[in-house]
């Protein structure tokens, strides 16, 4: 009887909770489409007012393009230097090792204020701020460690045998790395390229430190839109930045599902051959 | 025989190698290992650098000397954001430790497929952007925002309940943010708890609240130290949240940070209050990889 | 198997020349010098317990552990600073190792892509391989789709595909049930007939090394303790190692004084073979030459003989087995033909066990 009143207890908890992680994340859609501009909840008239002026503030558009660049970019090298930098902590051997990893996940744990603030400091005087490559070096060092752990992770399960196998077969290393290694560990990468875009996408803090006249970024936008007083056009946006995302949740759920499909077909023609 | 046999050939050892070959042995890379140079001369140019001009400035900026440090202890105005810093990331980590436990244990207990729909929860604040969530919220708990005139019309309250710009606005927007950087190394430490431990203890005699408290508690808390550790040290750093969700009376240390290099271009003092946040971070992480593998829980938490 | 794909596949086999190979890790020898000479066009079996270094006597031939020392030649060629990929040795690695992301003709074809094998060819190449191994219409599935015992036939196709002058296979058969592996056994054999390349097999299985080999080479903490036919190793063991690790036999320790094998445990004298050692720790007789008689009956003098009390009489269909202990503790066992085995041989018995001096084996 105390155990079911307790587990009672729990559920209503967690549903609670659960609520709480949820409503943020859904409640800037509805009031997205409030016509008025103090954003009431329950909306009293539905509009698209705000996405249309998001359509016509060209702002808007180019802050939009400047993120999607530093995104598209910034995941780019995030990937390329992730995935050696992975291949090297799972294959290689290196001095100081312990040091060299910490150096490689530190842009984990240091709090991004002081990262914008240290490269704003260095940045300054090399003229990089409110610059397409400032960004991307930083966006850069925020996503790769997110590249790095999803390839190693992938790495960890591919079987040796299976390179030195290509290798046996005549295939250099080069060769057998974009043949046989990469074809493996594609997923992890695409998964950590991923994070690493959505990473440089989302993110605001040193990006306020870079941004400027010639050069703000999407979230930066959003955020002086909020800071002093609601801009309404900001649940618009957001809510379109929702709508990529889970988009893309769901577009890997729908990939993933597909592949199972084909799994089960695949073994039910084994079973015809056998 | 074979088991002879082996250790017979490992007796066979060469001669012991000279300190210099051990040197040089030591420092040997590999073909693999080359490839981490990139990544690492990339990050110690553009991460590890500028932390370091950083830390420079704040001893020459105006001029040399440790001024900047001394500035930060001697106004009370910014010994109270320091202690408000603390006081926060505290209330955070405590609230969001309250939570989550509760929920990641039931995410030990639930069916698989709630499992699965209470990891979604968890993951989808964690890929929405901290500022939508935190501009979500301010919709939500302002003066004249959902909450307030949902309860007005239903008459539970007359007057709307400030929550905005202050205390309890600032823990409530920081608790959603690091709930899943809690959630997630609760329940990785949980699920491998052997339940039939439980089991037994009350099969010994104990009570199932008694078992719970003295078998289940004590086996997640490596996962649990886990959850404080990361949870507090992120608080310690927020800026996003704080700045958006309390007042004045309520900043924190990022903010005074931000507030210090575009309001009155003191880099100098910016630096040193950076420098101090940093060295706490760094001494916080250092003392807790002393008692368990913080790599393992960092490496797993994609 | 048709004539005309024999002669597709028609090359004469490489030989190789092992000569002082060595492989330490850290302090652990693995290989203390090996030499060895393969001959051109042989089935050589390296066998070995777990831990002896047949792999890693593999893979230096194939180039992926760089050996301390010394050197491996292939068809007179010095090959020890070559990269595995330009070796031309081909490979059949344990658990097979296909690549899953390709399909089985994918597989067999990617040597002969790295070769720049024009493509009307591979695809004619390809089939022919699949076919060799019978599995043609297995081409577009994928490896997981297919059985374990088809796998290990790709995994073949692909080794041979280009056609290299030697094959390598790391205990190919090691991860099969006993009824394919028997069945693959002859597969492999029969390939080796017909390709006449030089095969190198390891495994730690001797029942499947003195089935397959022409010759094999018996491993022990990285050394070649034996090497020989498969006849050789079972009849002339050169050692107690080698006679316990091939077949089971009887070992009887001493040494050897005026030409009599002198048994220090039962402190008794047994007659030499002719044309013995001069040297000898033991004196090895496998239990096919192993006669029992009932205590008390009189068996053929000129034989050797020791008494035992019998401990299990195991049945085995066309023989049986006869395990008996002497007083002083020593386990024999016999093997008898049923019908020849004599009455009153049970559990408990007090029984003779004798042997012709020929039979008997002097080990170093
Ligand atoms: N990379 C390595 N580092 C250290 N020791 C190794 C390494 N590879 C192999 N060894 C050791 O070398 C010895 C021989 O290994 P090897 O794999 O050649 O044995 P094997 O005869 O193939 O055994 P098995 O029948 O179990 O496959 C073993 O003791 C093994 O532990
Ligand atoms: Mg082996």
């Amino acid at each position: 009887m105390n155990r079911i009143l307790a587990r009672t207890a729990l559920i209503l908890l967690a549903a609670i909770i659960g609520l709480y992680l949820l409503l943020p994340v859904l409640v800037v859609v509805p009031m997205s489409l409030s016509s008025s501009s103090f954003l009431t909840f329950p909306p009293k008239e539905l509009s698209l007012r705000w996405y249309q002026q998001l359509l016509d503030d060209p702002s808007w558009g180019r802050s939009a393009f400047a993120s999607l660049k530093v995104a598209l970019l910034s995941a780019t090298v995030s990937v390329i230097l992730g995935t050696l930098a992975a291949l090297a902590l799972v294959r290689g051997r290196f001095p100081f090792r312990n040091a060299v990893t910490a150096v490689l996940l530190a842009p984990l744990i240091v709090p991004y204020v002081i990262v914008g603030l240290a490269v704003y400091i260095a940045f300054l005087n090399l003229g990089l701020t409110e610059t397409t490559l400032g960004f991307v070096l930083v966006h850069t060092c925020l996503g790769v460690p997110y590249v790095m752990i999803n390839v190693s992770t992938g790495l960890v399960s591919v079987d040796r045998r299976l390179e030195m196998a290509s290798m046996n077969l005549g295939a250099g290393p080069v060769s057998t790395f974009f043949r046989i290694t990469l074809p493996l560990i594609l997923p992890s990468v695409l998964a950590g390229a991923l994070f690493a875009f959505i990473t440089s996408w989302d993110e605001v803090v040193t990006a306020i430190f870079l941004s400027g006249p010639d050069m703000t970024t999407m979230p930066v936008k959003m955020w002086s839109g909020i800071r002093v007083q609601v801009d309404p056009a900001v649940a618009a946006v957001s809510s379109l930045s929702l709508l990529v995302i889970i988009s893309t949740f769901l577009l890997m759920g729908a990939v993933k599902m597909i592949r199972k499909m084909i799994d089960r077909r695949a073994s039910l023609t084994m079973n015809e051959g056998i | 025989m074979s088991v002879a046999a082996g250790t017979r050939a490992a007796l066979r050892q060469p001669a012991p190698p000279s300190f210099a070959s051990k040197i040089k042995n030591f420092l040997r890379i590999d073909g693999w290992g080359a490839l981490v140079l990139p990544l690492l001369v990339f990050l110690i140019l553009v991460f590890i650098l500028p932390l370091f001009v950083m830390l420079q400035k704040s001893f020459t900026d105006p001029t040399f000397g440790w001024q900047n440090y001394t500035a930060i202890f001697a106004q009370s105005v910014y010994v109270k954001v320091l202690g408000n810093t603390f006081l926060t990331a505290a209330i955070v980590t405590a609230v969001t430790l309250l939570l989550a436990f509760p929920y990641a244990y039931l995410m030990t207990l639930a069916t698989p497929k709630w499992r699965t729909v209470m990891l979604v929860l968890v993951l989808v604040p964690f890929w929405t952007s901290i500022l939508v969530r935190s501009f979500a919220l301010v919709l939500l708990l302002r003066d004249t925002g959902v909450l307030n005139s949902l309860a007005q019309d239903a008459g539970l309250i007359a007057e709307p309940v400030t929550i905005i710009r202050t205390m309890s606005g600032v823990v409530i927007g920081m608790v959603q943010v690091a709930l899943p950087f809690a959630v997630l190394p609760i329940y990785a430490t949980m699920r491998t708890i052997d339940r039939r431990l439980l089991q037994a203890a009350e099969g010994l005699g104990d009570r199932p609240s008694g078992a719970f408290l003295r078998i289940f508690v004590p086996l997640s808390l490596p996962g649990v130290a886990a959850a404080i550790l990361l949870t507090f040290v992120q608080a310690l750093g927020y800026y996003i949240t704080p700045a958006l969700l309390g007042g004045p009376k309520n900043t924190m240390i990022g903010e005074l940070i931000v507030q210090q290099v575009s309001t009155v271009l003191r880099f100098g003092f910016a630096a040193a209050l950076a420098t101090m946040l940093l060295v706490t971070t760094f001494l916080l992480i250092g003392l807790a990889s002393k008692y368990f593998d913080l790599q393992k829980h960092l490496m797993g938490q994609s | 198997m048709t004539k005309s794909q024999e002669t597709q596949y028609e090359s004469s086999g490489a030989p190789i020349r092992i000569s002082g190979i060595s492989k330490t890790y850290k302090e652990l020898t693995v290989l203390d010098s090996v030499d060895l000479d393969i001959r051109g066009g042989e089935f050589l079996t390296l066998l070995g317990a777990s831990g002896s270094g047949k792999s890693t006597l593999l893979n230096i031939l194939a180039g992926f552990v760089k050996p301390s020392g010394g050197t491996i030649e292939v068809d007179g060629v010095d090959v020890s600073r070559l990269p595995p990929h330009k070796r031309g040795l081909g490979m059949v690695f344990q658990h097979y190792a296909l690549f899953p992301h390709m399909s089985v003709a994918e597989n067999v074809a990617y040597p002969l892509k790295r070769l720049g094998v024009p493509k009307a060819e591979i695809i004619r190449r390809v089939g022919e391989a699949l076919d060799m191994v019978d599995l043609g219409r297995m081409a577009n599935r994928k490896p997981t789709e297919i059985s374990g015992g088809q796998q290990q036939r790709v995994a073949l196709a692909r080794a041979i595909v280009f056609r290299p002058r030697v094959l390598l296979m790391d205990e190919p058969l090691g991860a099969l049930d006993k009824m394919l592996r028997e069945q693959l056994q002859l597969e492999i054999r029969k390939l080796h007939k017909d390709i006449g390349i030089t095969f190198v097999f390891v495994t730690h299985d001797q029942d499947e090394a003195l089935t397959m080999s022409d010759r094999i080479a018996l491993l022990k903490d990285g050394q070649i303790v034996q090497l020989g036919t498969p006849e050789e190793l079972y009849n002339a063991p050169s050692c107690r190692y080698a006679a316990e690790f091939v077949g089971v036999s009887n070992i009887f320790q001493g040494s050897i004084k005026n030409s009599a094998f002198i048994d220090g445990q039962h402190a008794r004298e047994f007659k030499l073979p002719l044309g013995h050692a001069k040297e000898g720790t033991g004196l090895m007789i496998r239990p096919e030459h192993m006669r029992v008689s009932p205590a008390g009956q009189i068996t053929n003098t000129i034989h050797d003989q020791i008494g035992a009390t019998v401990e299990d009489c195991i049945y085995l269909g066309s023989s049986r087995t006869v395990q008996a202990r002497t007083d002083a503790g020593a386990l024999l066992i016999a093997r008898t033909e049923v019908p020849r085995s004599p009455d009153g041989i049970h559990a408990g018995a007090q029984i003779q066990m004798h042997w012709e001096a020929a039979d008997a084996r002097v080990l170093a």
